[in-house]
């Protein structure tokens, strides 16, 4: 423990306070301005098991910023390049690192494993998904957010405190309200804002001080002034009323990933498109030409590195049920640009047997 | 009544100052408000909530001395 020994010389923290972090799991949706900080202190303080979610990879013009990560990390997924980093920092905790996009399919099930959400997004149709989620789950919410030379930190879902729906109850409309990557953002900003956060979140679990529940803190880095103000718990947050939205929600977003059929003449006009054959290895006819690969549906989960990141990709089967699903499972792992076709094995080897012909 | 006006944020940039004293005949948050949008029309197509002295209000509530903070929300991160 002598890692830890600063924060055990603590009257207020002890190895009681220190344990209790190690035991606690904490998830942080955002590796980005935000993210970072958040994690290091995170990670440094000694969080036992810490989660990312980030389906974003490092850019040179992040660097500014975002303090995990080198010019080595360029190109880097966030959530691996932030790991390695961490794991140096601290190799006596866990880290998970999911590379992918937060979604209210997914969005349920993650928090389910942790005790505290963190939100370092970017944007507002996360942090409300994150903010629903977090009701829905029953956790408190970390949430912060900058803007140019401001930033707002506030905590949310405590003790069956306010939400960010109680401060705004609904997201403002699209493109009204820019991001860093439009307006800029003063680089140390998200480093206090974040630092901010974690300092929230060791609270939490330590249960000393003042929890900012209640209240949104808006700070401003050139006048260096911050207003903190009340927030009242309103019918927005209502538990009944943000399940029903969230369901309503994930039924739409299934929806606007309906698989799309496409016929044999149309996916042969296509050019530069992946053909994969989802039937069982031992099925026949062969479809040999079209450079075509072969990934059962019953591994396709396993296999999703051979599926090609950008091409269009068109899935067939025997019939086009087997194909129908696998787009579905594909979507599920964020994988678009798939087509189910419509027609068999049968009858596109046929179709290629006369293009051969002629 | 005097009320010290506050803008927070891209608020900031639509009325060029961070606060300012407005010096009217009004009682609510909402007359405050019909002021400020004839001043600054742009103000209008902003999202943001108001705090009178540090707490949330509506539109509806009444004025008391001190301060209106006009508090927009950040997607940044």
């Amino acid at each position: 423990m002598n890692r830890y020994n600063r924060h055990i010389i603590l009257p207020e923290i002890g190895e009681k306070g220190q344990q209790k972090l190690l035991n606690s799991k904490v998830l942080v949706v955002g590796a980005g301005g935000l993210g970072c900080p958040i994690l290091q202190y995170l990670c440094a303080a000694g969080i036992g098991t810490i989660g990312i979610v980030d389906d974003d990879v490092v850019d040179e013009s992040n660097l500014q910023r975002q303090v995990l990560y080198g010019s080595s990390s360029i190109g880097e997924l966030k959530v691996l390049a932030a790991k390695k980093r961490l794991e140096d920092l601290n190799n006596t905790i866990t880290i998970h690192a999911y590379a992918e996009k937060l979604t209210h399919t997914n969005a349920i099930d993650l928090f389910e494993k942790y005790d505290l959400i963190v939100d370092g997004t970017d944007n507002f149709a996360t942090r409300y998904l994150i903010n629903d989620a977090a009701i829905i789950t029953k956790k408190p919410l970390v949430y912060g957010a900058i803007y140019k030379f401001e930033g707002q930190v506030a905590v949310f879902n405590y003790n069956n405190g306010p939400s960010y729906r109680c401060l705004f109850p609904n997201p403002p409309k699209a493109d009204e309200v820019p991001n860093c990557s439009e307006v800029g953002v003063l680089g140390v900003l998200p480093g206090i804002i974040g630092t901010m956060q974690a300092n929230e979140v060791l609270k939490i679990v330590l249960g000393i001080g003042t929890v900012l529940s209640g209240k949104i803190l808006y700070y401003n880095a050139l006048t260096v002034q911050s207003t903190t103000i009340a927030i009242r718990k309103t019918e927005q947050t209502n538990y009944a009323k943000v399940v029903a939205q969230f369901q309503k929600q994930e039924t739409e977003f299934s929806c606007t990933t309906e698989v799309l059929q496409i016929t044999i003449s149309e996916a042969l006009q296509k050019q530069n498109v992946q053909f994969i054959d989802v039937r069982e290895v031992d099925e026949l006819p062969k479809v040999t030409a079209l450079n075509c690969i072969n990934i059962p549906l019953s591994q396709l989960e396993e296999q999703l590195n051979k599926i090609h990141p950008k091409k269009e990709k068109v899935l067939f089967c025997q019939s086009g049920i087997r194909s129908k699903k696998a787009v579905t499972l594909l979507h599920q792992h964020h994988i678009t640009n798939c087509y189910s076709l419509k027609e068999g094995a049968q009858s596109l080897q046929a179709e290629l047997n006369i293009t051969e012909t002629n | 009544m005097q009320i010290t006006i506050k803008y927070f944020g891209m608020l900031a940039e639509v009325t060029n100052c961070q606060e300012e004293i407005l010096d009217e005949e009004v009682t609510t948050v909402l007359e405050v408000l019909d002021i400020l949008y004839d001043t600054y029309p742009l103000l209008k197509t902003k999202d943001f909530q108001i705090a009178q002295n540090q707490e949330m209000v509506t539109k509806e509530t009444l004025l008391t001395q001190g301060e209106l903070a006009l508090l927009p929300p950040f997607a940044g991160g």
